[in-house]
């Protein structure tokens, strides 16, 4: 099997790198804030799981992003030595917990995108992202099968839950779109045999998207506004906040261990 | 000359898994290869899940006991692919698991993320069953997705009342 370096420029592979593995990442951070704040014991060690799971796949794409760089960062320069203009993830990765019901929401609005995407990666030409693709895929379709339960059984809850769950739909949907939206890194990548122009997983995403949020008795916004930039390091002012608390100790300690 | 290839995996088989000490690293099925190249002791090791915190220690419980056996030289390399699956879970391994009360991997009962899973787990229609560890009873109930582990669920028996965890089938 071919390697990706002979196909492509490197910087577009590590920009497209970065969108992974940050992705996995800032979500990983996120979803690790609960730890011992979450409703009950059950759901802190879910959430904990979840974000021990996605800071395991962040780790796999920042070593290879930093491995094309070739400029000497591995995964640890990378997570706790950029600014947040240097980050590639989603956007509405960084989005803050909210309640319980957003942060699940938002679980599942990327879930039901990582399946689709992981599974068109294991078929990519470099054979070191298939690899990763192939790990991190089982562990995502588990986390779907998760966030994609408790949407249901929360939206078609009580009155307060199903409030809630719509409230958390509602503030999160504009952020969806900018996971569709392919640019010339995305068409370089998909142009090599790579990956997946992200356009085309939109109906995958939509299929799951419908057919759970029906169940779940919610309904999507209709307005197709969608907030972009964080694929090109303009973020919402939630990363920034996120970082300093992820980064604090590499900044103010540099090189310590433990 | 260097000891055989047979007798590392034999010392390999002693070491515990750190999180499931009953289960060796061998019957969690992680090590992949072992190769002596010149005299260096090549031992390949796959990951359970990206994030287990555990595959840090088993692969300095690697390095410990080979020294300890006499080994000088040892590199201790990744592989990702193919990932790691239960259906390598050895079956002296699952008796062992189901003795120390953790129900073994129920095969064939994989997430694939699909919407069929899901209405099956909805409607209870071809979900499985996993039975109770400590009294046999198919009469149990999943409590929760994750358990102490990534690798494992939380269930709660209806027959004997006990919890138990569940080692899912990934």
């Amino acid at each position: 099997m071919a390697s990706a370096t002979d196909l492509i420029a490197n910087d577009i592979q590590f920009e497209w790198l970065l969108r992974r593995g940050d992705t996995a990442l800032v979500l990983g951070h996120r979803v690790s804030e609960w730890c011992g704040h979450s409703p009950v014991l059950e759901e802190d060690i879910a959430l904990a799981n979840v974000a021990l799971d996605l800071i395991g796949q962040a780790r796999m794409w920042l070593s290879l992003a930093g491995e094309i760089e070739g400029q000497g960062r591995g995964e640890n320069e990378l997570a706790y030595l950029r600014d947040a203009w240097d980050f590639r993830n989603f956007l509405l990765a960084e989005q803050p917990n909210g309640d319980f019901g957003q942060t699940l929401m938002r679980q599942f609005l990327i879930d039901a995108y990582q399946v689709p995407m992981l599974e068109a990666l294991k078929g990519s030409k470099d054979e070191r992202i298939a690899a990763i693709a192939a790990k991190a895929g089982k562990e995502v379709a588990y986390h779907l099968d998760r966030s994609a339960d408790l949407v249901i059984r929360l939206g078609d809850g009580t009155a307060e839950s199903h409030r809630r769950m719509q409230q958390a739909l509602d503030a999160l949907w504009s952020y969806t779109g900018e996971m569709f939206v392919s640019d010339a890194v995305d068409t370089a990548m998909a142009d090599a045999g790579l990956a997946p122009d992200p356009a085309s997983l939109k109906a995958a995403w939509q299929e799951t998207v419908d057919a759970v949020l029906d169940q779940a008795t919610l309904t999507a916004p209709e307005d197709e506004f969608a907030h972009t930039g964080g694929l090109t390091g303009r973020h919402s002012e939630h990363l920034g906040h996120l970082l300093a608390e992820m980064q604090f100790l590499q900044r103010a300690y540099p090189g310590a261990t433990w | 000359m260097p000891v055989s290839e047979d007798i590392v995996w034999q010392w390999l088989s002693e070491i515990p898994d750190p999180e499931i000490p009953v289960l060796s690293l061998t019957d969690l099925g992680v090590i992949r290869d072992v190769t002596w190249q010149d005299d260096t002791l090549v031992v390949t090791v796959t990951p359970t899940y990206s994030g287990c915190p555990a595959t840090a220690v088993i692969n300095l419980d690697i390095e410990t006991k080979l020294l300890e056996c006499g080994v000088s030289k040892v590199r201790l390399e990744q592989q990702l692919s193919p990932p790691w699956t239960t259906d390598w879970l050895s079956e002296a391994g699952r008796e062992k698991l189901r003795a120390y009360g953790i129900a073994p991997p129920v095969d064939g009962t994989r997430s694939d993320g699909s919407s069929a899973g899901r209405l099956a787990r909805m409607t209870g229609q071809g979900d499985f069953q996993v039975a109770c560890p400590r009294c046999g009873s198919e009469n149990t109930e999943k409590i929760s997705q994750f358990g102490s582990t990534p690798c494992k669920a939380a269930y709660r028996c209806r027959s004997c009342l006990e919890p138990f965890d569940y080692f899912k089938c990934h």
